[in-house]
C-alpha cells in the first residue's frame, strides 16, 4: 500500500510526514518518499496536504 | 568538506529554532554541528513572515531592511459580514520580515559563534547505546555517515522524523492542526501599509483565517490556514477568496507558492529522551491561536542550549538532567500556550453570528489580549449578554461538555 504523490501539485511542504501516524512519509530535499510497508492506506495524509496532492484509494483533496 | 566526527552537540535543521540554539551553543564553548537536509539554508519558506517586537528582540539580529522589510504596528481583524477592528498597542508591534535573509543571519551568526554547518544532509536515523542517543545517521552527497554527539538537538520542523527515532509521539492529530498555503504577491493594494490584514468566517477560513501581511512597496503575503481535518484544500479556499476580491488583486501576481502545516495544539507530551532534546515545531511549540512558531522555537533553542550547557559539563546526558529543559519550558511559554489554547478552543465553537456580536461589542484591546491568553472571561460575559443562545454555548464550553 501507499499513498500516491503527485510531483506536479506537491510543493514539498512537509505536511503529509508530520500527520502520518506511521512515519511512511519522508519529506526529502526536493521530494516526498512513501515507504509502501509503513503505508496503510489509511487516508489522513489526504486531508492535510494544502493543495491537494495526495491520492489514496481514489480519494484526493478538492481544488478550485 | 570532512568535519570531524564527534561533537558536544549536534543540531539538526537549520531553521530559526536550530540556528539559534546553535548560536548559544558555540558561544557556551560547546562544539556544535547543524545539519540541514535543503542545499540553502532558508527557502522555501513555510510561513507568513509576521514577527512581533519581543521575538525580534529576542532573535539578537538588530532589525534592518536585509530582513525586517516592513515595521507594523498593529492588525486589522475583518469579521464575516466585513466589519472592521482596529487593534494596535505596544504588543502588537513588529515585523514583516524577508525570512529567508532572517534565517540565513541566524545561520551567520551562529557560525560567528563557532558552529559548523553541513547542507544537503539529512538526518536518516539516530545512533543509540542501549537507550541513550549518542549521535545521528546521516546521508549527506548520497553517502551514509555516522557523527557522534553528546546531545542531540531535533530542530527539525513540523514533519519532524527525529524525535519519532527516539521514539517521542509526536505525530500531529489533524483537528489540531491547519493545512497552509500563501502567495507571495506584488501590485497588492493595502488597507494600511503598517497592518496586518486577518479576515474571518467559516466559508472564508474554517478555523482559521486569511491574512495579508504586507512587504513593503506593494508586496505581501496572502495566506491562510484552514482546519486540517478538511477535505477542501486550503489553496482552494485561498483562491476562492482572491476570486472574491478580483477587484482588489486586478493588478497584483504572485512571485512565491509556499505551502505548510501549522501545529495549533499543546506541544507534545514529552520532548526529552536519554541525549536528546527537541525544540520548536518538531515540538509543537507553536502559538495556537495564529499560528506564529518563529519567536517560540527560538527561545526553546535557548533553554535547550542552557540545559546541553549543564548536561555537558556534568557529563550526564540523562532523562533526569535534560528534563529540566521541558520543566522550564512549561514555566516560561507552556502555561501561557495552555491558555490561548482554550481561546482557540472557544474561538473555533463560534457561528458567523457570534462572531459578529464580538467583533461589534468586544473591545479590540481585549482582542489583543486573547492572543496572549488573556480576556475570554469579558469576551464570554459580552457574548452571553447580548445573545440569549450564546449563554447555554458558553455554558457548555465552561463546563467542557
Ligand atoms: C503557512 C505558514 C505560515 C506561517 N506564518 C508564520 C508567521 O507569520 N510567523 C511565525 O512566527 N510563524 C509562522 N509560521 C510558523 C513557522 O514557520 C514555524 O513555527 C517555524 O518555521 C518553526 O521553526 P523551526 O526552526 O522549529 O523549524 P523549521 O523552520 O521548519 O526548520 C526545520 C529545518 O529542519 C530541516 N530538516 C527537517 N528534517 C530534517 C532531517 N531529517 N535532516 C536534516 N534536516 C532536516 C528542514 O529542512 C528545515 O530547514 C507559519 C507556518 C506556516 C506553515
Ligand atoms: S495513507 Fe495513512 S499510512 Fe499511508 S502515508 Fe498517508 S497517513 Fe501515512
Ligand atoms: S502535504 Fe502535499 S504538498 Fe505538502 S509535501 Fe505532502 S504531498 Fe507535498
Amino acid at each position: 500500500m501507499a499513498a500516491k504523490i503527485d510531483k506536479e501539485l506537491c510543493c514539498y511542504c512537509g505536511g503529509c510526514a508530520s500527520v502520518c501516524p506511521f512515519s511512511a512519509l519522508e519529506l526529502k530535499g526536493t521530494y516526498v518518499k512513501c515507504d509502501p510497508e509503513k503505508c496503510v492506506d489509511c487516508g489522513i495524509c489526504v486531508k492535510i496536504c494544502p493543495v491537494g496532492a495526495i491520492e489514496v484509494k481514489g480519494q484526493r483533496g478538492e481544488n478550485k | 568538506m570532512n568535519y570531524q566526527k564527534e561533537w558536544d552537540v549536534i543540531i539538526v535543521g537549520a531553521g530559526p529554532g536550530g540556528s539559534k540554539c546553535a548560536r548559544a551553543c558555540a558561544e557556551k564553548g560547546m562544539s556544535t554541528l547543524v545539519i540541514d537536509r535543503k542545499q540553502q539554508v532558508g527557502p522555501p519558506k513555510r510561513c507568513g513572515e509576521g514577527l512581533s517586537k519581543r521575538w525580534v528582540e529576542l532573535s539578537g539580529i538588530e532589525p534592518t531592511p536585509r530582513w525586517a522589510v516592513q515595521y507594523i504596528d498593529g492588525a486589522i481583524l475583518i469579521s464575516p459580514t466585513g466589519k472592521k477592528v482596529v487593534v494596535a498597542n505596544s504588543k502588537t508591534t513588529g515585523y514583516v520580515i524577508e525570512r529567508s535573509q532572517f534565517e540565513k543571519l541566524l545561520a551567520e551568526k551562529a557560525i560567528e559563534a563557532g558552529a559548523k554547518y553541513m547542507l544537503k544532509t539529512q538526518a536518516t536515523g539516530l545512533l543509540k547505546d542501549g537507550d541513550t542517543v549518542t549521535g545521528v545517521k546521516v546521508l549527506c552527497d548520497g553517502k551514509e555517515k555516522e557523527y557522534k554527539a553528546k546531545i542531540v538537538i531535533a530542530a527539525d520542523g513540523v514533519d519532524s522524523l527525529v524525535a519519532r527515532y527516539a521514539g517521542l509521539q509526536t505525530t500531529l492529530p489533524l483537528t489540531e492542526c491547519d493545512s497552509g498555503y500563501q502567495y507571495e504577491m506584488a501590485g497588492v493594494p493595502l488597507l494600511d501599509q503598517q497592518k496586518m490584514e486577518l479576515y474571518f468566517g467559516k466559508d472564508v477560513a474554517p478555523r482559521g483565517y486569511v491574512w495579508v501581511f504586507p512587504k513593503g512597496d506593494g508586496v505581501a503575503n496572502v495566506g491562510i490556514g484552514v482546519m486540517g481535518s478538511d477535505i477542501t484544500t486550503a489553496k482552494y479556499y485561498l483562491d476562492k477568496w482572491i476570486d472574491a476580491h478580483a477587484d482588489r488583486f486586478k493588478n497584483a501576481s504572485m512571485t512565491e507558492i509556499n505551502a505548510g502545516v501549522i501545529p495549533v495544539t499543546a506541544p507534545v507530551k514529552k520532548f526529552y529522551a536519554n541525549g536528546i532534546m527537541v525544540i520548536g515545531d518538531a515540538a509543537r511549540m507553536v502559538n495556537p491561536i495564529h499560528g506564529g512558531g518563529m519567536g517560540a522555537t527560538m527561545e526553546a533553542g535557548l533553554m535547550a542550549a542552557d540545559t546541553a550547557k549543564e548536561a555537558v559539563d556534568a557529563g550526564d546526558v540523562s532523562e533526569a538532567m535534560l528534563k529540566k529543559y521541558q520543566d522550564k519550558w512549561q514555566e516560561v511559554r507552556g502555561k501561557e500556550f495552555a491558555k490561548i489554547l482554550q481561546v482557540r478552543k472557544f474561538f473555533e465553537k463560534l457561528t458567523d453570528k457570534q462572531m459578529e456580536i464580538i467583533a461589534e461589542a468586544v473591545d479590540p484591546q481585549i482582542m489583543i489580549d486573547l492572543g496572549h491568553g488573556q480576556g475570554l472571561g469579558t469576551v464570554i460575559k459580552t457574548l452571553v449578554a447580548k445573545s440569549p443562545d450564546a449563554a447555554k454555548f458558553a455554558m457548555s464550553f465552561l463546563t467542557g461538555e
